[in-house]
């Protein structure tokens, strides 16, 4: 873990104008595997949209032409009303059906679209280099899913359709409002006018507090980490009043901005509704001064406009109520593509490994596990050469920086032949864990190169490459499960035996019996109910079943006491017999026995040899050795 | 627990009853309206009356107004309830947490606490706001247009009965079962993120074990699962919209129907038929309504629950009733001290303990991993209770103590130490807030952070970042020492503190206790024999049992731990070099 890269908690950056390029992009990919379900959706809101609106203009048919009449009638005669009737009620139920219909496939595909983002993000995420999880705080990483993909939700399922078919209705009435008057559809524009001018007040005031609210938000969430982190220092401490204090103050911001914001996006709602009525009142006016003083206009034809006016303000409101889902979606969308633009890591190493046997002296390819591995290399002339795989690696002039301008390591130069143990030590920052992300292509050198069994680990495919490392890290990582499947992790078909033997090797195996549940004991992904030192022994065991031919062990050892740790280091020993290793130890008890032993500082390799020789050179690792030095 | 919730609403009580009683008189004025809109059209227009027109326009205008302002109004004192209500419920929640003990910590993961705290407080002001806005409108508009309608026609409003008994009966329906969807749904998407979580915070298992396609494969199954269970829960509440229209037409039509022979026999106007055909809008929009408000409170429930968990939970060590506020010296004595975490754990986790320590004295602990170390200490500044047997410091059985009097007597460094975000000075003064530049340098001069922090540029004023990432592992376990000092404790325990700590730094602080602080009670857990064996008395742990005690040179002849231990670290050329 490259220490300090961890960036501030992110503040959702809402104050953009509507990005239309993520929108395009949103539907693009909604659209890709839907094409013909969204066009059957598109008709089917259409026809629902146009049902509503004649039921709307029903009522009024229904009484001017069919009952009016009846009363006039001496006999009434039902027939016709019978017949209107059962004609719009079969409108009607077209209309459910429609409606029915579009909300179905709409729940499928906004659902089905919404996994694929899940799902797309997730590989994505697979595949991206360690740099990524490195620069990036984890939680902003999980944010994307929990929370930006479900703010798809209601975009996808909600504000798009309803976008769409207000539009329709608003196309449709106000096709029928300019066949009645001209002058009056321009008195309903003018208020509609008026009406957009509120409502970019109101997005502006609500977005201000809206942006203030979530900055707020990340604010109190990141006070609430630390001290829930710290909560037991805050008890020692006594400093549970200050603490309270604090967070006060921070509440109290967010309670304002979050009250603010709601405010202005719950007015919305009767302000336009009676920005709609004053609408109605002006139509009613002039509208009345035109059919009554004027004559230009006939009653029935005003009575109608009116009745359109109405439903006309009401798409309007019901399209600014979705504004807020919109940009909260846009929001979530950009930080959905901006992880899905993130680069790959690279992979395009022709280098594998393959399964050989040896054939009176020759390497021979084999399909079958052999426990016999080499690399398959393909020469320039077309020809594949095998490397028998024995874990020769070198590092040659490597420079490295995990950003171009802050050199970590500089020319480095070092040997480990099949079998040695390499120690690196040195205080903090001094770069041994940076050497460790070196060799399996965590990270990638600037200068200089690195080889393994002679081959530049570059043209290695990274998957073999990888493979062919065991690897124990300083925190241990352990996934929620069975004890069993977490040393299985790296060779899922091992059998009970492999995993017994591999966690008797690392000692692991004493507490295992003692659990209740043995071997089959679930363990959350924070290693509970384990203490650090038997989540140690876990990842141990776990490189033990993986039985790589170079081990790669990062302060593996640094959460056992000395006392278990002679136990543990028995199965270490046992473990790294025969496989190059690299180590880098916190107590330097535990590296003494090794092949050569480097001294880092400040990147570049100061002292190396093997135990008695650097002691009796008397320089930085005695004092080391001797705690004169502080080794991180 | 809507109790618990309830009660947090405190100095918002007055806006959670004036936001609904705008509420209502927005929706009073706004159900006027329609009747204007009437007016205009019969009285004014059909008449040929401008002058109505343009009264009852009037008229219709001062309402809008008077619907605006009551909207305004009801929208401010219902988001401030509702935000107000989220405000206290966080407030009440991080102080009850501060109150925690660390048996209550240790059941809630920090994560579910700021899940509970953000998300959690988020859905219950969402619901509540929703509860005084909503709430009111829909129970309302549905009193207000049902007699109304009953009001204009008796006999034709039956058919409104017929409705609401269909809708509301099928509306039950669709919230038992979607409730039960949804409630799969979540349990799914807990586990989703789970994964998530795992993978991201292990992605460098993965990529070193080339693991990524069967996580891939894994993560898909599970959000092929929950699709499954959204697509399930989904396609109960899409039947909402069909069942509503279907109600509201067959209303119209029934409507239609019968108030047409009505009309022909004179016992209905066409007016007071198109007024019912609003009023049915209005009563079918309304229950709608209230099936949503339903629907949300029901799924805000969980959440109140998991806020409710933390207000309801008590801390287990609370102030005596008569507390004692002086602690006299730093004694303390053990005497058949047995412990566990949990209750229901068969073995204890300390056993038999008997062991008295005089104030002033320096006591060494060590032991192996899980031999209880950190446990026994944790039990003197009462950070747990002891299950059996007591404590007792400077005389006086712990439990007697004002619990803040005796943690800031007993002085505790965590093992798992933490730093927090802000200068150097602000973290010392964790130790005393009132302490003075003069006194920071002092104490840091004793825990030999002195020299270090005067080495930044900043020097006492720089900037830790959160967690303390910007300091080494030795250098952060000396401010932390420093912090602890900062108290002026009588008794100090240092939990396998100097750790990173070089050897010759670690000395000199213990050269510095001893000296500086001759009467302070020094208790010191250690993996490294180095940092102890000096100590007045040693104590072996194993196994949460006292193996032994005596001094270095005592252990040494007697105690096979201790000699085993002493000897892996002292076997080769370490000593020699030393």
């Amino acid at each position: 873990m490259s220490r300090g890269m961890h960036g501030r908690r992110g503040v959702v950056n809402v104050d953009r104008k509507l990005d239309k390029d993520v929108l395009k992009r949103l539907l693009k990919f909604t659209l890709k595997n839907n094409k013909i379900q969204l066009f059957i959706v598109i008709i089917a809101i259409s026809i629902s949209s146009v049902v509503s609106v004649i039921s709307s203009l029903f009522m009024k048919t229904l009484i001017d032409d069919y009952i009016t009449p009846l009363t006039l009638q001496s006999n009434p005669n039902y027939a016709p009303l019978k017949q209107a009737l059962s004609i719009m009620f079969m409108i009607y139920i077209f209309g459910i059906f429609f409606n029915f219909l579009y909300q179905k496939i709409l729940i499928k595909v906004s659902n089905g679209t919404l996994r694929k983002i899940r799902d797309d993000s997730f590989e994505h995420m697979q595949t991206l280099p360690i740099k990524y999880f490195d620069t990036n705080p984890h939680g902003e990483i999980m944010s994307v899913y929990t929370n930006d993909i479900d703010t798809l939700r209601q975009l996808l399922s909600q504000s798009i359709p309803s976008l769409f078919s207000s539009i329709i209705t608003l196309t449709s009435i106000f096709i029928s409002m300019v066949t009645l008057s001209i002058p009056l559809t321009l008195v309903s524009l003018f208020m509609v006018g008026i009406m957009n001018l509120a409502l970019q007040w109101i997005m502006k005031k609500s977005k201000k507090y809206y942006i203030a609210q979530q900055s707020n938000l990340g604010k109190e969430n990141g006070y609430i980490e630390e001290m829930m982190e710290g909560v037991k220092v805050v008890k020692v401490f006594n400093y549970e009043e200050e603490a309270i204090n604090n967070f006060e103050k921070l509440n109290d911001n967010l309670f304002h901005s979050s009250f603010n914001a709601n405010k202005y996006s719950t007015i919305l709602m009767p302000i336009m509704g009676n920005l709609g009525n004053i609408s109605y009142v002006l139509s009613a006016a002039i509208g009345g001064y035109l059919a009554i003083k004027l004559n230009s206009l006939t009653i029935g034809t005003l009575a109608s406009f009116l009745t359109l006016n109405k439903s006309f303000t009401m798409p309007i409101s019901q399209i600014s109520q979705q504004f807020n889902s919109v940009i909260m979606a846009m929001a979530g969308a950009e930080r959905i593509f901006k992880l899905l633009d993130e680069e790959s890591e690279i992979n395009d190493g022709k280098v594998v490994l393959v399964n050989v046997k040896d054939v009176n002296g020759q390497l021979v390819e084999c399909e079958q596990c052999t426990n016999v591995w080499a690399w398959k290399h393909p020469d320039h002339d077309g020809k594949e050469r095998l490397v028998l795989l024995k874990g020769d690696v070198r590092f040659h002039d490597v420079t490295f920086g995990y950003v171009p301008e802050k050199v970590v390591l500089k020319n480095i130069n070092l040997y480990a032949e099949p079998g040695q143990k390499l120690a690196f030590v040195g205080a903090t920052g001094a770069g041994k864990t940076t050497i460790t992300n070196l060799i399996n292509r965590f990270y990638d050198i600037q200068e200089g190169s690195i080889t393994y069994d002679g081959i530049d680990v570059k043209l290695i495919n990274k998957n073999d490459l990888r493979r062919s490392l065991g690897i124990v890290l300083q925190d241990t990582n352990l996934f929620s499960g069975t004890i069993k499947e977490n040393i299985m992790y790296a060779k899922h078909d091992a059998s009970d035996d492999e995993v017994l033997n591999a966690a008797k090797l690392a000692n692991a195996h004493g507490f295992i019996m003692q659990l209740e549940h043995g071997y089959d004991t679930i363990i959350s992904s924070d290693g509970s109910p384990l203490s650090q030192g038997q989540k140690q022994l876990l990842s141990i065991a776990r490189a033990a079943l993986a039985n790589s031919p170079v081990l790669i062990l990062d302060e593996a050892t640094s959460s056992i006491d000395s006392r278990t740790e002679k136990i543990v280091q028995e199965g270490m020993d046992k473990l790294m017999s025969g496989r190059t290793t690299f180590v880098i130890a916190h107590r330097l008890s535990t590296i003494k026995n090794s092949n050569v032993i480097m001294v880092l500082d400040n990147g570049e390799i100061i002292e190396r040899g093997d135990h008695q020789s650097l002691l009796k050179e008397k320089g930085t690792y005695y004092k080391l050795y001797t705690g004169l030095l502080e080794n991180d | 627990m809507i109790k618990t919730i309830a009660k947090e609403i405190k100095e918002y009580k007055i806006p959670s009853i004036i936001g609904p009683i705008f509420m209502a008189l927005e929706v009073v004025s706004e159900l006027m309206l329609p009747l204007f809109m009437g007016f205009i059209i019969d009285r004014g227009i059909n008449a040929k009356d401008i002058t109505l027109v343009y009264k009852y326009g009037g008229l219709m205008l001062l309402f809008a107004f008077l619907s605006l302002s009551f909207g305004y109004l009801s929208a401010h004192f219902g988001t401030l309830a509702a935000a107000g209500l989220a405000k206290n419920l966080r407030s009440s929640m991080f102080r009850n947490i501060q109150n925690f003990s660390f048996k209550n910590i240790d059941k809630f993961s920090s994560s579910s606490l700021i899940t509970r705290m953000m998300t959690d407080v988020t859905n219950t002001q969402n619901a509540y706001q929703m509860m005084l806005r909503m709430g009111v409108r829909a129970p309302m508009m549905l009193v207000i247009a049902t007699f109304m309608t009953f009001s204009i026609n008796k006999n034709l409003s039956v058919v409104y009965i017929y409705a609401i008994i269909f809708l509301g009966t099928a509306i039950i329906i669709m919230v038992y079962f979607s409730y039960k969807a949804f409630k799969q749904v979540f349990k799914k998407y807990d586990f989703l993120n789970s994964v998530v979580q795992e993978n991201v915070s292990n992605i460098r298992v993965v990529k070193a074990y080339v693991k990524e396609e069967e996580e891939i494969n894994k993560f898909k199954k599970i959000s092929l699962s929950l699709y499954n269970a959204i697509l399930k829960a989904e396609n109960i509440t899409v039947l909402n919209s069909p069942i509503m229209q279907l109600t509201v037409y067959m209303v119209i039509i029934a409507l239609s129907w019968l108030g047409a022979s009505m009309i022909v026999s004179n016992t209905l106007t066409t007016g007071e038929l198109m007024s019912m055909f609003t009023y049915t809008m209005n009563i079918l929009v309304s229950l709608q309504m209230l099936s949503m408000i339903f629907i949300m409170l029901i799924m805000s429930l969980a959440s109140m629950e998991r806020i409710s968990e933390i207000l309801n939970e008590d801390s287990d060590i609370t102030n005596p009733v008569n507390p004692i506020y002086e602690v006299k010296d730093g004694s303390i004595s053990f005497k058949d001290v047995y412990f566990k975490y949990y209750e229901d754990s068969i073995e204890y986790v300390l056993s038999d303990i008997n062991l008295d320590i005089k104030s002033g004295e320096t006591i060494g602990i060590i032991g192996g991993t899980g031999s209880s170390k950190s446990s026994l200490v944790q039990l003197i500044p009462r950070l747990y209770d002891v299950d059996q047997g007591s404590i007792k410091v400077g005389g006086i059985d712990v439990k007697d103590y004002d619990i803040k009097t005796l943690r800031d007597e007993v002085s505790m460094v965590l093992q798992k130490n933490i730093l927090f975000s802000g200068t150097i000075k602000e973290n010392l003064r964790w130790g005393d807030k009132n302490a003075s530049d003069e006194e920071l340098v002092k104490m840091a001069k004793l825990a030999q952070a002195h020299e270090f922090i005067t080495s930044f540029p900043d020097g006492y004023d720089t900037y830790i970042e959160q967690g303390g990432t910007n300091v080494s592992g030795g250098q952060k376990q000396r401010l932390t020492i420093a912090r602890a000092l900062l108290k002026k404790p009588k008794i100090l325990i240092l939990d396998d503190s100097t750790s990173a700590v070089d050897t010759r730094t670690d000395a000199f602080i213990r050269k510095a206790f001893r000296e500086e602080l001759p009467n302070t009670t020094k208790l010191i857990i250690s993996q490294r024999i180095i940092s102890i064996m000096d100590a007045d008395r040693i104590v072996v742990l194993d196994d949460g049992r006292i193996n032994g005690i005596g001094t270095h040179k005592q252990l040494l002849k007697t105690n096979n731990i201790y000699k085993e231990v002493y000897e892996t670290q002292h076997k080769e050329g370490g000593e020699d070099n030393e």
